[in-house]
């Protein structure tokens, strides 16, 4: 840090302070909602489950409760394969802070079958400059035992081996 | 000037946790019922306006996940307060005097329950002096009340008063939630909570979410039968550090008073944002209100007191009366920061 010059009115006070601590924490007691909760208690049961506006009809996952453009509860509950498109993806070259993962990896949007928003997850078994859009991915589940309420049962997505999806199919989702 | 009414207002039951929904299953109903009281559908909405603050969820850009609740898509025109929304109405209603705007949608929400409120509320204070102490709003009211009651700008009694009163307006308020058939002597007979304040002189911690529409003109002619004007409002704020401010008395308010023409008539009912008890003494006083006022016949903060909601709160009641036809002119208030450091005053007229 550099020197700080005082004032000529200030070179009579004692030692300036430089520098404080003043440690804070807050707890907080999240509350997932009545829509995320049920989409988390189902990804317990290695289920993955959206919602659909009744207005637009569109499927939302996960899903908050509310649609974004309606502004109405998403309540009809709609049961989603575990297969999906990719509609963006970047490569992760850069260890950040607390990180675990192997570089490179990469993070995607999937847009999974049935629905009209993009989830964000991993892709792997598949070399990092092989990812594309459009290209047809599953899931992978973490053991029974050791599934529970969070995005973290599933591993991450691969590729399932079915040809690269029309881009008529998630143009809307790009 | 533009004439510029509240021809809506909506709230939720308020509760000292609301634990199944999350904000914006919280808000949403809301919103719809506020849009669906103005006689609208949202597409005629002009311009979105609201009040929240992350500390509560614990969460950055909050406000952007609750902005589902109005259907933000295709894009509108919208902003935020990271206030009590009585301060968004402030916005809109400047949006709409340049004639930005000839609708606006305002809405305030806060669940205090994630998280800890009393300490929450300490990181607005002094950031080198005050919040290493984590000096609480309750302790800071509790210092505030002293100094009133040592100058006897308030009483004991009076202060119980106030308490037992809100209490019992309450009864009639569905949405309030504390409520009682109190009197002062069930007050004064509790134990003392934060010394000199019981736990009745203060406000209850509390979940909740409010909402109101805002029309201009004709406008609001055409939607609402009676609409509440908007006939003054302003606001002012104090100095951040307590030991400059004189806490007996709110220099603020009288000053947001006087520029609002609060004292150009009668005032038929008072909703003052007092989150504690001699707060509302203090807050009379400057506003010059006489018996011939009501005072927080909702209950008032002391009853359901919605972080960043319960000024609206205050402005909605207030309207409800003039839309209703039981008031012909009102004032709302709205307090923020520790002490009532910044106050705002609304005079709401019936035509
Ligand atoms: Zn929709």
């Amino acid at each position: 840090m550099s020197d700080i010059v005082l004032p000529d009115r200030l070179r009579d006070v004692a030692e300036p302070v430089r520098r404080i601590r003043t440690p804070a924490r807050l707890d907080y007691v999240f509350m997932a909602g009545k829509a995320t909760s049920r989409f988390l208690n189902a990804v317990a049961e290695k289920r993955l489950v959206g919602q659909r506006c009744p207005v637009c009809r569109k499927v939302y996952v996960p899903p908050r409760g509310v649609c974004p453009t309606d502004g109405v509860p998403t309540e009809e509950e709609i049961e989603l394969p575990h297969v999906g498109t990719v509609t963006s993806f970047c490569v992760v070259n850069v260890q950040f802070y607390g990180q675990v993962m192997e570089l490179p990896y990469v993070s995607a949007l999937i847009l999974l079958d049935g629905t009209d928003i993009p989830l964000m997850h991993l892709i792997q078994e598949v070399p990092a400059d092989q990812v594309h859009m459009g290209m047809r991915v599953e899931a992978v589940w973490v053991p029974d035992e050791e599934l529970g309420p969070t995005l973290e049962s599933i591993k991450y997505f691969r590729p399932n081996g079915e040809p690269d999806a029309d881009y008529e199919t998630y143009k809307d989702n790009v | 000037m533009r004439d510029i009414a509240i021809i809506s207002f909506a709230q939720t039951h308020h509760a000292r946790a609301i634990e199944q929904e999350n904000e914006v299953e919280m808000l949403q109903p809301v919103v719809v019922d506020a849009i669906a009281k103005a006689g609208i559908t949202k597409d005629r909405i002009d311009f979105v306006c609201s009040g929240s603050a992350d500390y509560l969820a614990g969460m950055a850009f909050s406000f952007v996940l609750t902005l589902d609740a109005v259907g933000p898509w295709p894009p509108i025109s919208e902003s935020h307060v990271d206030m009590d929304a009585a301060w968004a109405v402030y916005e809109a209603w400047v949006k709409m005097q340049m004639g930005k705007a000839d609708i606006a949608l305002i809405y305030g929400y806060g669940k205090s329950s994630p998280g800890n409120i009393r300490r929450a509320l300490t990181r607005q204070l002094d950031p080198y002096t005050l919040q290493p102490l984590w000096a609480d709003p309750v302790s800071l009211a509790a210092i505030q009340a002293r100094s009133a009651l040592d100058t006897g700008t308030v009483t004991t009694e009076a202060m119980a008063e106030v308490a037992a009163r809100s209490w019992r307006s309450a009864q009639d308020n569905p949405y309030a939630q504390l409520k009682g058939d109190l009197a002062a002597a069930d007050v004064l007979a509790t134990e003392p909570f934060v010394d000199p304040l019981r736990r009745h002189d203060c406000a209850p911690i509390t979940d909740g979410a409010a909402a109101v529409v805002l029309a201009a003109g004709d406008v609001a002619r055409e939607l609402c039968e009676r609409p509440a004007w908007i006939r003054g409002i302003d606001h002012r704020i104090e100095p951040h550090m307590l030991g400059v401010r004189d806490l007996t008395t709110s220099a603020s308010t009288a000053i947001a008073a006087a520029k609002a023409g609060v004292g150009d008539g009668p005032i038929d009912v008072a909703e003052l944002h007092a989150p504690f008890s001699h707060q509302e003494l203090i807050l009379a006083a400057a506003l010059g209100l006489g018996d011939d006022t009501a005072i927080n016949p909702s209950g008032g903060a002391l009853c359901a007191n919605p972080v960043m909601t319960a000024g609206l709160v205050r402005m909605g009641e207030v309207a409800q009366r003039v839309i209703d036809g039981t008031a012909d002119r009102g004032v709302a208030h709205a307090t923020s920061g520790a002490c009532l450091q910044q106050n705002l005053v609304c005079v709401l007229e019936g035509e």
